[in-house]
């Protein structure tokens, strides 16, 4: 396997883990409304990702640096292309990020309102636009033949990658909801464990929407191993909405996680071995040959990750066992 | 205004107000730790509340940090995307390791340290505090070593129409970086110095007795470390300019107003400086400064603008290379003139300290508040000689700056953004200071169960 090949699924794996993790931080922040009905509930809701969210944040951080070290014409057509959808992305992280610090910090009911409605509306924004994002990488963009991104914003916004982003959407949702099934004791378990059948519900119906888009509008069904895995992942969605169903809520968690999992490896593996498909012309598509770093550079880049990554797990792994008790009103520990 | 205009004007705007938090964060990460550790050692309760009262500031300025570091990490794709593709085999490795060696240290144990209170042992907690500390100024380190690379491009070869690493060793120790990376991290020591400083100093104008002892012994700590700090920052940067006058001697001249090449030459303390016309109209000066300056002696040639800008067309063709010579200037100057009023300062916190007078001194304290954003005004003009010194280049000698930025996005993409997120930046702006101002004012909790702890029960901590 040429590293090459290695950088492509490392940066997969990056993304599984960002699209775990913050997945639910996101859910955590869109349910935060409805779920939380005084301040004290949202403060349990906020305090079950609190000592996390920030460490799931960097598995995007690196994997935006990851694609900028092994495929820079990546890097560099994404998001000059992408170019206000991302910005849009950015300022929701902005205000969601601060409103983690800033909410709490003033007792004034409308200052809390603020930052609760940001965090809320940055969560869901950036669920949505994931979705999207990812969709049109499958669907293809146009792309000149200089790598050059050709379309203008509304060229990202279609039916099908709008369908794309509410998968996200009530995907990460529910994925939140089972999360806090988890987190929280008592009344809160109890109405998110609802929230994730209602969710869950939609969210199903949504990625069978989107699976059968995804086989008129994108070339994914071409290879079996693909189509495969995002069957898994519609498999594992049934699962997981059965077993919240059933309220077992920890397999339902497990179960949303492997749909996250597969979700993502069906994208990987349906771009492979592009890293940009051109909507124009097939041979200008960016793949992980023309769009690379030199093989200096992966070479170097490997052995940084590989030696770091095994830590990182390590310890954000121990600070999940540290901070895995419940959460509730009575027992604010943190 | 066209579109390069914009994205360098945005580029500005973001780093330097990225930049506002970062070196804050840098030293106020060391020193709330140095506090908890003196709180594990001692048991003193003092020095808890000192850790908790310094750390909730730490906290706010932090996730501003943080946020703002979002757009950092994505702005080169976005608005210099040629820049992004001829320099990504370099310069995204180190972007890479910053992310994977200490931001996931630096998020993961500030949220361990944040909510750990309760459930780690005190060691283990002040041990979070520090993988913090060290992960914030470690990231430095990386950032440090990819903006080396812009300044003086090492280990690398043009190949296949891009600049290729051939040298990882080369690029991680860039000649620059020894330079770059502890004037930097020791003018962020300097600047949380002189923020615990100037608020100690505040309080102790305040005489609240309760808050008496804490105030006091912050002081110490934040005036030897302040001290020594601002000394390291100038020493190393006087090296620095050395170092530059070697590797880019435009930077330099520029910074100097230094027209004519001269041997020996003056230090300008003050010029009118004439771009156009290519000299000063005025000049106040001190012979053979320069000279003494750049070589530690007072003799040696110091090339003048004019010299380097013919030898750059010989070298690299037709072109201006001179970069805007009067906000150079007087940006040198003012970071100059910051850095010895902080020198002054600190001398004179560790003199009344020791004499025991300080509090007579009021007017003192009170300088000392007006002190604390002197070292923000330095950290800010120091960047600014280092990036737009550099100009026309992005990459010295490599390219320039009109050819990295991204083809693709129109005057009107760019001019929104920029509108947004500076309308953005000043609401968070203003939510920061008030925040700050207000936790800075009711100074440290009178006993662990705070107002807003009450609400939500014992137990819970800084977070709230």
């Amino acid at each position: 396997m040429d590293l090459n090949i290695l950088w492509f699924i490392l940066i997969a794996v990056l993304f599984i883990g960002f699209f775990f993790l913050e997945g639910f931080d996101y859910g955590v922040g869109i349910l935060l409304p409805f779920l939380g009905k005084t301040d004290n509930e949202r403060r349990v809701l906020i305090n079950s990702i609190g000592p996390v969210w920030d460490g799931n944040e960097v598995w995007l951080i690196t994997s935006g640096g990851a694609i900028f070290a092994a495929f820079p014409n990546w890097y560099a057509t994404l998001f000059s292309g992408f170019y206000l959808a991302l910005f849009v992305m950015l300022a929701a992280l902005i205000v969601r990020g601060v409103a983690f610090e800033f909410r709490s910090s003033d007792r004034s009911p409308a200052w809390r309102k603020l930052w609760d409605g940001l965090l809320f509306a940055g969560s869901l924004v950036s669920a949505l636009l994931w979705g999207v994002a990812v969709t049109n990488l499958l669907q293809g963009v146009p792309i000149d033949g200089n790598m050059q991104y050709v379309g203008g914003f509304f060229d990202l916004l279609s039916p099908y990658t709008l369908v794309g982003g509410l998968v996200f959407v009530f995907l990460f949702v529910f994925h939140g909801a089972l999360y806090l099934g988890l987190k929280t004791e008592g009344e809160m378990a109890t109405r998110a464990e609802r929230a994730a059948r209602f969710a869950g519900g939609l969210g199903l119906v949504f990625l069978l929407v989107l699976a059968l888009l995804t086989y008129t509008q994108t070339d994914l069904f071409n290879k079996a191993g693909a189509a495969i895995v995002l069957v898994l992942a519609a498999v594992a969605f049934v699962g997981a909405y059965l077993f919240a169903r059933r309220r077992q809520i920890g397999w339902g968690f497990l179960f949303s996680g492997l749909t996250i999992l597969f979700l993502t490896v069906a994208v990987f593996w349906g771009l492979f071995p592009r890293v940009m498909v051109s909507s124009l012309n097939p041979a200008w598509n960016l793949t992980i040959y023309n769009a690379s770093s030199s093989p200096y550079t992966l070479k170097i880049m490997t052995i940084v990750a590989l030696t770091l990554v095994p830590f990182v797990l390590a310890y954000q792994a121990w600070t999940y066992w540290v901070f895995r008790e419940r959460v509730s009103v009575k027992k604010l520990h943190y | 205004m066209n579109a390069l205009i914009l994205a360098r004007l945005q580029f500005g705007v973001t780093t330097a107000y990225h930049f506002l938090f970062v070196p804050l964060t840098l030293g106020l990460s060391v020193l709330v730790a140095i506090m908890e550790t003196l709180y594990v050692r001692t048991g003193n309760e003092v020095y808890k509340k000192m850790t908790r009262f310094w750390g909730k500031l730490f906290l706010i300025n932090f996730a501003m940090g943080v946020v703002t570091g979002l757009v950092q990490e994505f702005q080169f794709g976005m608005n210099w995307s040629e820049y992004s593709r001829f320099m990504g085999d370099i310069f995204g490795a180190p972007l890479a390791i910053e992310a994977l060696l200490a931001f996931f240290i630096e998020s993961t144990f500030l949220g361990v340290w944040i909510f750990g209170w309760e459930k780690l042992s005190k060691r283990v907690h002040a041990m979070s505090i520090w993988l913090v500390a060290i992960a914030s100024n470690l990231s430095a380190l990386w950032i440090l070593i990819a903006n080396s690379f812009m300044q003086e491009p090492v280990g690398y070869v043009l190949r296949n129409g891009r600049a290729e690493m051939n040298d990882f060793l080369a690029v991680i120790t860039n000649p620059n970086v020894l330079y770059q990376f502890p004037h930097t991290v020791l003018s962020g020591f300097t600047t949380s110095a002189f923020f615990i400083l100037g608020i100690s100093a505040f309080h102790l104008l305040k005489n609240n007795p309760n808050f008496k002892e804490l105030f006091q012994r912050s002081f110490k700590i934040a005036m030897l470390f302040g001290l020594i700090s601002i000394v390291g920052t100038i020493g190393i940067g006087h090296l620095q300019g050395q170092h530059l006058v070697e590797t880019q001697p435009m930077k330099m001249a520029a910074a100097e107003a230094h027209w004519q090449t001269a041997n020996p030459a003056d230090f300008l303390l003050v010029a009118g400086i004439d771009q156009a016309a290519q000299k000063n109209s005025l000049e106040i000066k001190v012979p053979s400064m320069l000279s003494f300056l750049s070589y530690n002696t007072f003799t040696g040639e110091v090339k003048g603008i004019n010299d380097l800008q013919a030898q750059a067309v010989k070298t690299f063709g037709p072109g201006d290379y001179v970069p805007p010579v009067a906000p150079l200037f007087w940006s040198f100057r003012i970071m100059v003139a910051a850095g010895t009023w902080l020198v002054l300062m600190a001398v004179l916190a560790i003199y009344f300290y020791r004499k025991k007078t300080l509090e007579g001194h009021t007017w003192f304290l009170k300088a000392l508040i007006w002190t604390i954003p002197i070292p923000y005004l330095a950290n800010l003009t120091g960047w600014y000689l280092a990036e737009v010194g550099r100009q026309p280049w992005i990459v010295y000698g490599l390219q320039k700056t009109a050819a990295g930025v991204s083809t693709v996005v129109s005057t009107g993409e760019v001019l929104t953004t920029l509108v947004s997120f500076t309308l953005i930046y000043g609401v968070l702006a203003v939510a920061d200071l008030y925040l700050l101002l207000k936790f800075i004012r009711k100074g440290p909790l009178e006993h662990d169960a705070e107002e807003t702890l009450v609400s939500i029960g014992k137990g819970a901590s800084l977070w709230t």
